[in-house]
């Protein structure tokens, strides 16, 4: 087989992890590569990617805190604009009261005014019909007289005028 | 077909030993399977464990590279 | 071709299929040169001057190559990547940062809060290991994971610096870690050998694992190329180099995972030794 021969022709150099001889070179070469990548990492690379995350949380983080804030930002305005709402409400309220007011003050003056004047019409509508009627009962007074006086008259009587007019007025009064 | 005993000791010896690794087959199933199994009945466990998963693999591949590498000698430096 | 893929939605199947085709088209057309199979699975991990000459310890050779390579690949990720600093990221920022903070996270997430610290050391191990891994999948690569002497250096690193650490946070204390308190009296000197032994096994598992699963895929895809000289099973065996392909891309993100996530926890043990 080719094993064999192969075995034969390099011996222990069949396997070529176990050449001895070239340890020595593997191992410095091994040194030297771990001693440059150690150092271009923990000089150049690792700062650099550590910073550039630690910058991309900073930001994320500045980002959330910005959005909170303009958050609460919004959530003052909301509130300013409830407020407002609440006392434009509340003017709105007062102004139609005051106005409410007004009218119900001018109307009672109003009322007041038209009451007294109805009043004072009733007070006048009084005395006259107080005055037609005084006047009415004196002129049925006269008219009684008269009557009194001719009838009696008729009758051939000499009418007496101050008895006459005692009679006529014990008669109107009972 | 010529040759020594001494060679067909060795390549028997070979062979036997390339058995091992053959236990060591089975124990990193071993580990994958109970894994699994364990992966399945509570998931939310799974991913903290796959570290525990590789370094139990590991230690069951370390004793069947070393029948690997007893083989190995055997074949070419012996 | 392009024709082809400009008919069809799927301009990434057509060209997969495509390139599937050429390749078989070659191998039938290409003669084997010669009669039996030719198995040289492990010529592929073999160190090579790339000037010639004999292999001193400073000798560039394909290890330096790519090695360099990965160290390339790491700067355009995350140093050119990350160049633009861009609040919202383009897309190879967001892949540098999403590297970044998967290492990140699982070293917080395992070793806890204290083994912080030691991010850029873990990081440059995850960097390399999945680059190097990665970059070796490339046709006619090198991959210096496939190496012991790689990666039993990268443990011994991690297991010296672990256990240095661990005395000089917790002094005698770090013994405790051997010392298990929850067992019950009799059979703690016991587990206390256990662990003793299994704490200096870890460098030797956590170095073969990454080589071996590196070695043992490359290997396994060279033998299948090799059985594509006979005619007959040509494309059974590139059916199978293109599976075996797609699982190695899983196994060198993984390996690397499982290579940083063991540091991770080691690190943790060094931190806390107290069971």
């Amino acid at each position: 087989m080719a094993t064999e021969t192969h075995g034969a022709v390099e011996g222990a150099a069949g396997m070529p992890q176990l050449e001895l001889a070239h340890f020595p070179n593997q191992i410095f070469w091994l040194l030297v590569t771990l001693v440059v990548i150690y150092f271009v990492l923990s000089k150049v690379a690792l700062p650099r990617i550590s910073s550039v995350l630690a910058e991309r949380s900073g930001t994320i983080m500045n980002d959330i805190s910005a959005a909170e804030e303009l958050k609460l930002k919004a959530q003052d305005a909301e509130n300013a604009y409830n407020k407002a709402l609440a006392e434009a409400k509340a003017e709105a309220q007062r102004i139609s009261g005051e106005a409410n007011a007004a009218i119900q003050a001018e109307l009672d003056v109003a009322l007041a005014k038209a009451d007294a004047e109805i009043a004072a019409k009733a007070a006048e509508s009084e005395a006259a019909i107080a005055d037609i009627r005084d006047n009415a009962a004196d002129s049925v007074k006269i008219v009684a007289k008269d009557t009194a006086k001719e009838l009696v008259a008729a009758f051939g009587g000499k009418a007496d005028a101050k008895t006459l007019t005692a009679a006529i007025n014990a008669r109107l009064k009972g | 077909m010529e040759g020594n005993i001494a060679e067909l000791g060795k390549y028997i010896g070979v062979g036997l030993t390339a058995i091992g690794m053959g236990g060591a087959a089975i124990g990193v199933g071993n580990v994958a399977g109970s894994y699994l199994s364990g992966a399945l009945r509570n998931p939310s466990a799974a991913a903290s464990q796959t570290a525990t998963l590789f370094i139990g693999m590991a230690f069951a591949e370390a004793l069947g590279i070393f029948s690997f590498l007893v083989a190995l000698l055997l074949m070419f430096a012996v | 071709m392009s024709d082809q893929a400009k008919q069809s939605g799927g301009t990434g199947k057509v060209i997969f299929f495509a390139i599937l085709a050429l390749i078989v088209i070659a191998i039938f057309l290409v003669p084997t040169g010669h009669g039996g199979l030719a198995f040289h699975p492990m010529d592929q991990f073999e160190i090579k001057a790339l000037f010639g000459g004999d292999i001193h310890w400073y000798t560039v050779t394909n290890a330096t190559l790519w090695m360099g390579l990965t160290v390339l690949g790491v700067v355009l990720l995350l140093v050119v990547g990350s160049s633009g600093r861009a609040i919202v990221p383009s897309k190879g920022q967001s892949i540098a940062e999403l590297t970044y903070g998967f290492v990140y996270k699982m070293l917080e997430d395992v070793g806890g809060k204290d083994a912080v610290r030691y991010f850029p050391y873990v990081m440059t191990l995850f960097c390399f290991i999945a680059f190097s891994n990665v970059l070796g999948l490339l046709p006619v690569s090198f991959t210096p994971t496939t190496h012991i002497a790689v990666t039993g250096v990268l443990a011994l690193l991690v297991f010296v610096f672990v256990t240095v650490l661990g005395f000089v946070k917790n002094g005698a204390a770090f013994l405790e870690l051997f010392w298990v308190k929850s067992a019950p009296l009799a059979l703690r000197p016991v587990l206390a050998i256990i662990e003793l032994i299994s704490y200096f096994v870890r460098p030797v598992s956590h170095s073969i694992r990454l080589a071996g699963n590196m070695m043992a895929g490359h290997a396994v895809i060279k033998v299948f190329a090799t059985f594509a000289a006979i005619k007959l099973i040509a494309p059974v065996s590139i059916a199978a180099i293109a599976a075996m392909y797609g699982l190695e891309i899983l196994v060198a993100f993984i390996q690397a995972y499982v290579f940083t996530i063991l540091t991770c926890v080691y690190l943790k043990d060094a931190l806390h030794p107290a069971h």
